[in-house]
């Protein structure tokens, strides 16, 4: 289990991180939003053993990262923002380097490279120098050095940044099959991402969290949530589905009168049903007509705006 | 040590993955030739010893090691791979032991491939091989200083050229104030115990005393006690600036 516990961390006067606590279970893979500057590099810094809280403690697995950094990092593997690598390595030196310092023996060492080059599909680059491969390929090395040695727990800061969609479900992929029996934080600011990987997700901005559930929670913060999405091929007026009972008001989402978001009153199961009524009653030609999940972009807005943006503040250094 | 001895071999097969190991092997031999032949009057004094040999060094090393120690964190911190190397299962303590190795013993490496000066001056006389030995085990630890000095600075700079220019700063410092003139400069200000730690400071007075062939515990002590505590330096500035 990964417990944080109060952790902080300031910069001088900039407090990038702001007592954030949670717990992660095996099993779980858990999304990290926020906006840029909202702490989220900085606090997986902090966890994977990089940079000392100011205050504020990382327990992983039973092993308090400041007391026992070396068994903590064991159980580790870290993908830092942006997948930094030796550049003037081979993709198969640079591996091998891993393994050495993990203390993977030989025979060990080369199956697990030869494993992560077969899951990562590294086997057309294993002996070119990093510096020369493609910035997905340099992301999957990345990846194939943070799951080298199989860790119980995988940070992984901004996986598919700079990934083209192909190279993105790949990843995504990867990162599903992986999350069995591992604790996975991902840190995203690609909300899709979220309900594509992740089991629970976390927004987190101005250092600290503002909302901790799982997908479908956040996206039933949606003012979206439970709304009806109405589509019609003839304009209609919006007085008929402001009248609806279970509607409590209409939105339209064009000039003609054929496009309408239709809000729920209170919990709104019965919305559908009505609208549905209501079109059969007219007659209506309907293009589309489907319930919002919601829309998790609006609630990262509604939750992160009021943030700084850009504080200014590089969390990358 | 598993992670020391990974750390040093990265390092070190680093140097030849780039042109760097071959243009700076090239560069030193060049000028250790130049110096000892041309303005060290190697033939020209009919002695049978390396002095004009190893009189250069301190001035050689001035330049030529923090070139190579610029790199040794700088670029670490540069390209982010520092947040990569110190989150994997090793101490700070290792990484810098095991980077710093593996610089010296390049070094060490240039250096022993000035063997012909050693073959030539057995062929034309009949030298003293324990001085020449001593100087080279003197020059070697001398170089191991430098090197260390230019580790600490590497550390504190993400950008090679300051780390550079730093370092030869400071080794110039360690290495004048040795001078007679530097000396007679100081006696005139500071009392004689002062002017006496300034000039035990240098690497320029241990150096010499080793080159004379007296291969003193005080000496050896003075190297292995200036790279150890620049690389405790070291440890701390990367601690300190990791944010």
């Amino acid at each position: 289990m990964i417990e944080v516990d109060q952790l902080t961390k300031t910069f001088g006067q900039f407090v990038a991180v702001n007592k954030l606590s949670f717990n992660v279970q095996p099993g779980e893979v858990l999304g990290f939003l926020g906006p840029n500057g909202a702490g989220k590099s900085t606090t997986m810094k902090m966890i994977s053993g990089f940079l000392k809280p100011t205050s504020g403690s990382v327990t992983i697995c039973g092993h308090n990262i400041a007391h026992e950094p070396i068994e903590v990092k064991k159980i580790l593997g870290y993908l830092p923002e942006g997948a930094p690598l030796y550049r003037e390595m081979l993709v198969r030196d640079f591996l091998k380097f891993i393994t050495n310092v993990r203390q993977i023996d030989a025979s060990e060492s080369k199956r697990a490279i030869e494993k992560v080059v077969e899951m990562l599909a590294l086997g057309s680059v294993i002996n070119r120098p990093v510096d020369t491969l493609s910035k997905g390929f340099s992301r999957r090395v990345g990846l194939a050095q943070a799951i080298l040695h199989d860790p119980k727990v995988l940070i992984l800061d901004e996986p598919t940044d700079g990934l083209d969609p192909n190279q993105k479900h790949q990843v995504r992929e990867l990162i599903r099959n992986l999350s069995e029996e591992k604790m996975v934080i991902v840190s995203t600011h690609i909300l899709e991402e979220v309900s594509a990987v992740c089991s629970r997700a976390m927004i987190v901005s101005e250092g600290e969290i503002k909302i901790d559930g799982s997908p479908q929670d956040l996206e039933a913060q949606s003012k979206y949530h439970g709304a009806v999405n109405l589509k019609l091929t003839t304009s209609f007026g919006k007085e008929a589905f402001q009248n609806l009972g279970a509607a409590s008001h209409v939105e339209s989402l064009d000039n003609e009168g054929k496009h309408y978001m239709i809000f729920p009153e209170g919990d709104g199961d019965s919305l559908l049903a009505k609208v549905h009524q209501l079109v059969a009653e007219k007659d209506l030609k309907v293009d589309s007509l489907f319930v919002e999940k919601g829309r998790l972009e609006e609630v990262f807005r509604s939750v992160t705006i009021g943030g700084n943006k850009d504080t200014g503040h590089s969390n990358a250094a | 040590m598993g992670a020391v001895s990974a750390v040093f071999k990265r390092e070190f097969m680093g140097y030849f993955q780039t042109p760097l190991a071959y243009v700076f092997i090239v560069i030193f031999l060049m000028i250790t030739g130049i110096f000892t032949f041309f303005i060290g009057r190697f033939f020209e004094r009919g002695q049978a010893d390396l002095l004009p040999f190893f009189n250069f060094h301190p001035w050689l090393y001035l330049f030529l090691v923090p070139a190579l120690s610029m790199r040794l964190w700088a670029e670490e911190r540069k390209t982010g791979t520092l947040e990569l190397l110190l989150t994997l299962p090793l101490s700070l303590k290792d990484a810098v032991i095991g980077k710093f190795l593996a610089a010296w013993v390049f070094t060490g490496i240039a250096l022993a491939l000035t063997f012909p000066v050693w073959i030539s001056v057995n062929y034309l006389g009949d030298p003293d091989n324990g001085v020449i030995l001593a100087s080279y085990i003197g020059s070697w630890l001398m170089a191991g200083g430098y090197m260390a000095i230019g580790s600490c600075l590497s550390a504190a700079t993400n950008n090679q050229v300051i780390a550079f220019i730093l370092t030869v700063l400071v080794c110039f410092l360690f290495v004048v104030t040795g001078f007679p003139i530097v000396m007679d400069w100081a006696n005139a200000i500071f009392p004689e115990p002062i002017v006496d730690a300034i000039a035990e400071l240098s690497f320029l007075s241990h150096f010499r005393e080793i080159s004379k062939g007296v291969l003193d515990l005080r000496d050896i002590f003075y190297f292995l006690a200036m790279i150890v505590s620049w690389m405790l330096a070291t440890a701390i500035v990367i601690d300190m600036k990791k944010a």
